[in-house]
């Protein structure tokens, strides 16, 4: 297994601590966290992510247990190893698409996968020296995808990425981040209570507020 | 892609806020700058200039204004006094060396000195080209003067009355440049010197003419103008003559205690030290530097304030972008880094323009007074002290990204990412 999440728990101050089902992921394969509002499914993503710490339990992505790394150890591994694209694409104002991108290589410092031919596949070649504030949200969403794959992680994780799109945007992103997960060999977690997601991706865990 | 090329992009992105901060901090270091240039070439060229003289006598008045103009050259002098009087003080014997001078002429604004070689002596100066004044109506340049002037060896121009531009010309005679002094960034540059003869001529001239000119004055005149004029000491004369400003040296310390009593209250003429009076001098206008002083650090406690506050501001609107950069694998460290480089970037900036405006505000000022004692400041020489100009600049830019960059470094990029 590539990706796999034993036991997770996490408590909020103050409230009920969450237990999350166990995931296990291989290599290329695609999975759904679903669960209403309010359920613990962005704690579950930031878990993955590595932006939380767990209570208890383990995260395990290519053998490397990351819920007892810190600090920097941390920022580093998740820079290299894991790709996020959140509900909205968050892309750095200042800088234009490709700066976008050469940022995650930085901080990585990791080589990653070559930019242009990168912003070639996700259809975003002439906006390569656009400011991000010129983009529609269609394509801030793709870049902030591509940024996500930049450094060609074995873990994609995803924060609603539809649901600020249309329908049309919203297929051409799942279907986009599905080509490019299998592409790399990563594992792609998609959270979202979106119906045109669910089409695409049948298998799924679910999250409940117990 | 690196760390200082997004503080850097981060700065272009807000071009007004980085552009008014950097100006308020460049204005601020502007003024600190001047006022050091100023004051460091200040007081090295009145104290240069005053060498060498111990006492300055001259008409009663201001002490100060006798010292303006018998040494610096700058002020009007305090009026005339009687050679004989001044004789008799050369042959005291707490007086080493005395220099004549006669002043009341000028060419364009530069002053036209009567003195003997003395003077140029006393301030080592050399010859660029020509020799010393022997002849009535013969005169060496100061090197400022020949270079604007454009006068050579050889050339004759005509002096004009008193000792600023406008007054009537004195069309009698012609001076006659006989040499030029090399630069030596002292008060010469600036003067016309020659003899005391010369400067006697020219008004017995502008005097005699419009009352008869009979043909035996003139002869008179043509014998004299053969003549040649005193080097050393004072003029020989049969008649009663004034002479404008003495410069003394004394000959051993108890003359300093002594002299200036004795020519105080028993002449009419009074006696001023230059040092005296320039301490005085720097006392009365210690008040305006120092106000301009606490006006500069001001300023730049404001621009300080206000980099301050940009990079807070800019920090709320800027917690995605923080928390994105963590998100793709930058640690605490750097987003501290990032806000301290943004600091720094800027406040360096604000330093680098300060000292550069600080330089082109004084070359404004001298451009605007060449004649005066501004004018032979030299505005693009660089001090030491400008390398602390930098440091302070910079120590405002850490001071400022403090509370900006720890809360960079404290936002939580769970929170922020997933809020929205």
């Amino acid at each position: 297994m590539l990706f796999e999440s034993k036991k997770l728990e996490y408590s909020h101050p103050g409230q009920k601590t969450l237990i999350f089902p166990d995931i296990s992921l291989a290599s290329g394969e695609s999975l759904l966290v679903l669960g209403k509002s309010g359920s613990g499914k962005t704690t579950l993503l930031n878990l993955l992510a590595g932006l939380l710490k767990p209570t208890a339990g383990e995260v395990i992505l290519a053998t490397k247990d990351f819920a007892r790394m810190k600090g920097q150890e941390m920022d580093l591994f998740r820079g290299k190893e894991i790709g996020i694209i959140f509900q909205k694409p968050h892309l750095l104002a200042a800088l234009n698409v490709k700066e976008n991108l050469q940022m995650a290589h930085f901080f990585s410092k990791k080589k990653g996968q070559d930019i242009g031919q990168l912003l070639a596949e996700l259809g975003l070649s002439e906006k390569a020296k656009s400011s991000v504030l010129t983009l529609s949200e269609g394509e801030a969403q793709r870049v902030s995808i591509a940024r996500a794959l930049a450094n060609s992680p074995k873990l994609i994780l995803a924060d609603e990425p539809t649901s600020s799109l249309d329908d049309e945007n919203a297929e051409k992103v799942i279907s986009l981040l599905k080509t490019q997960a299998a592409k790399i060999g990563a594992a792609l977690i998609i959270v979202t209570h979106d119906q045109r997601v669910k089409a695409h991706i049948p298998n799924f865990v679910e999250v409940q507020a117990s | 892609m690196n760390l200082f090329k997004l503080s850097w992009k981060y700065l272009t992105f807000r071009p007004l806020s980085t552009g008014l901060n950097v100006f308020l901090l460049a204005l601020g270091l502007a003024i600190i700058t001047v006022l050091l240039l100023i004051q460091d070439q200040f007081e090295k060229k009145m104290s240069q200039d005053a060498a060498g003289i111990d006492l300055v006598v001259g008409a009663k008045g201001s002490p100060l204004q006798l010292i303006l103009a018998g040494v610096y050259h700058i002020d009007f002098p305090t009026g005339n006094i009687p050679m004989d009087e001044a004789q008799k003080l050369s042959r005291n014997r707490l007086v080493k060396n005395i220099i004549p001078m006669a002043l009341g002429d000028n060419y364009q604004g530069f002053r036209i000195v009567g003195t003997n070689h003395d003077y140029p002596a006393l301030y080592e100066a050399k010859m660029q080209s020509g020799v010393l004044w022997t002849k009535p109506f013969e005169v060496v340049l100061g090197a400022e003067v020949a270079g604007k002037s454009g006068y050579k060896v050889g050339d004759e121009f005509l002096g004009s009355h008193g000792i600023s531009v406008g007054s009537h010309e004195h069309d009698a005679n012609k001076f006659k440049v006989v040499g030029v002094l090399e630069r030596k960034g002292n008060v010469l540059d600036r003067l016309i010197l020659t003899s005391v003869e010369s400067i006697w001529y020219t008004h017995d001239e502008g005097e005699a003419e419009p009352a008869d000119s009979t043909t035996n004055q003139e002869e008179h005149h043509m014998i004299k103008l053969q003549d040649s004029v005193a080097v050393k000491g004072f003029p020989k004369t049969s008649e009663s003559r004034d002479l404008t400003t003495l410069l003394i040296q004394y000959r051993n310390p108890m003359a300093a205690i002594q002299l200036p009593r004795l020519i105080n209250s028993g002449t009419s003429m009074q006696a001023a030290s230059p040092s005296f009076e320039m301490s005085r001098l720097f006392e009365l206008l210690g008040v305006g530097i120092t106000l301009l002083q606490g006006l500069a650090v001001v300023i730049i406690g404001i621009s300080g304030l206000g980099i301050f506050i940009a990079l807070y501001n800019s920090l709320k609107e800027r917690k995605y972008d923080l928390a994105i950069l963590r998100a793709i694998g930058a640690s605490r460290g750097q987003l501290l880094l990032l806000i301290f480089l943004e600091g720094i970037m800027l406040t360096f900036m604000g330093a680098v323009l300060g000292i550069l405006l600080g330089h082109t505000f004084l070359s404004v000022i001298i451009s605007q007074n060449e004649q005066g004692v501004v004018g032979s400041l030299q505005p693009w020489i660089f001090l030491k002290q400008e390398l602390w100009i930098v440091v302070y600049a910079l120590t405002v830019g850490v001071l400022a990204s403090i509370i900006p960059a720890f809360a960079a470094y404290q936002t939580s990029i769970a929170k922020q990412l997933t809020k929205a």
